[in-house]
């Protein structure tokens, strides 16, 4: 079959067209980053915090003592220069516009745990130069403090404030060392990890063992049948603004 | 003649700087002794071959680095046929080398080696018993 100049002009203009359709089809479905991935082995660990048995507004720091002891985190007692992964915030601060006045009346002042939300689409990962920080294929958004440069990007993008920048060299103030997990050094960036180490070796994140009430569920968001998925199938829950389209992996049952 | 003064001082100039490396190493006690690194007793065998280790062990260590951060291989296949968790803390200096100071800054110092510093962050355990006796 002969084709002519024209004909071939026709068709591969359609083609074109075509193709560039589909990707605006695509584009414009608006696919919710926290929505389970395509691969369906792929897991995406979430947690789920339960107001209603947390503890932490009467003085319960169980989970925080945890995260600290198995980190390294130095307690630096100087807000502008304090550490961080897993840390206790005013309800107004997590919530700030999903409430009411009456809820503000409630429970202005009570304090949650809150840490990195491990986002599906982390805007920490987004910019950070040096690809220190990335974003792992079971949802953890994983911190390289070999190659961090400190240049505190990444805190700037992060819209929870989940990261600490450290502005001095933390060992003195490591309270009790472990040999399990390393320190860091002046000028590295660091947050919570969802204890990627601990889950490498089969073990739930510190928090989660260390809380009483019970109050800290982990598990695997893709699969139906994990505990996460049984109490946000059951119970309505909230993530920390969500409307920032971050896809946060860390849940509130209110 | 008159130059036999300066001749002899020439000489012994020349003799002293041409032998000086010999004088002062006489001096500083040098001896071609390498490194007295402690060697773990319980263990006999490292991860790699001795020569390997011994010449590329910063590469090894670079590789566990990149491949138990980056993507997740915890496991080392070593040259023994054994299966190794990688780990600087627990593995090398935990079950090994649980000396730091008598094996590798003896051999670092020896190699005038500055650093390195895996210990700015990385914890020597035998630094932790340490810090804190047990009570």
């Amino acid at each position: 079959m002969k084709i002519t100049r024209k004909e071939f002009l026709h068709v591969a203009g359609l083609a074109a067209a075509g193709a560039g359709a589909a990707r605006a089809v695509q584009a414009s479905s608006c696919a919710d980053p926290a929505a389970p991935q395509a691969s369906p082995t792929a897991k995406r660990w979430g947690m789920v915090i339960d107001f209603q048995k947390c503890r932490a507004g009467s003085d319960c720091d169980d989970c925080l003592h945890a995260c600290s002891a198995a980190h390294n985190i130095p307690d630096i007692a100087d807000r502008q220069r304090e550490v961080k992964w897993v840390w206790k915030e005013r309800y107004e601060k997590v919530f700030p516009f999903q409430q009411s006045d009456y809820t503000r009346r409630a429970y202005e002042g009570h304090p949650l745990p809150v840490l990195c939300n491990q986002c599906a689409s982390p805007a920490c990962v987004r910019v950070c130069p040096t690809a220190a920080t990335w974003k792992r294929e079971d949802g953890i958004v994983m911190m390289d403090f070999h190659r961090c440069i400190g240049c505190r990007y990444c805190m700037a993008a992060c819209p929870y404030g989940s990261r600490s920048f450290n502005w001095s060299d933390p060992r003195p103030h490591i309270r009790n060392l472990t040999a399990e997990f390393p320190t860091r050094t002046k000028g590295v960036v660091e947050k919570c990890n969802f204890c990627e180490e601990r889950l490498a070796n089969g073990r739930v994140p510190a928090c989660v063992e260390a809380c009483r009430q019970k109050a800290i569920v982990f598990g695997d968001l893709n699969d139906e049948k994990s505990a996460v998925r049984r109490l946000l199938r059951a119970r309505h829950s909230i993530q920390r603004q969500p409307e920032l389209g971050t896809g946060p992996s860390v849940f509130y049952l209110v | 003649m008159r130059d036999r003064v300066l001749i002899v001082i020439g000489l012994l100039l020349f003799v002293s700087v041409v032998t000086y490396p010999m004088w002062h190493a006489a001096y500083a006690k040098t001896t071609a002794a390498g490194p007295q690194v402690k060697l773990p007793e319980q263990q006999k065998a490292c991860v790699a071959p001795l020569a390997f280790m011994r010449a590329s062990h910063m590469k090894l260590l670079a590789d566990w680095r990149e491949g138990a951060v980056r993507d997740g291989r915890l496991n080392y296949a070593g040259y023994d046929g054994k299966t190794y968790r990688v780990n600087l803390s627990s593995t090398c200096l935990g079950q090994c080398h649980t000396n730091k100071q008598e094996f590798c800054d003896r051999c670092h110092k020896y190699a005038a080696v500055s650093g390195p510093y895996c210990w700015d962050c990385h914890v020597e355990p035998a630094s932790v018993a340490r810090r804190m006796p047990t009570p």
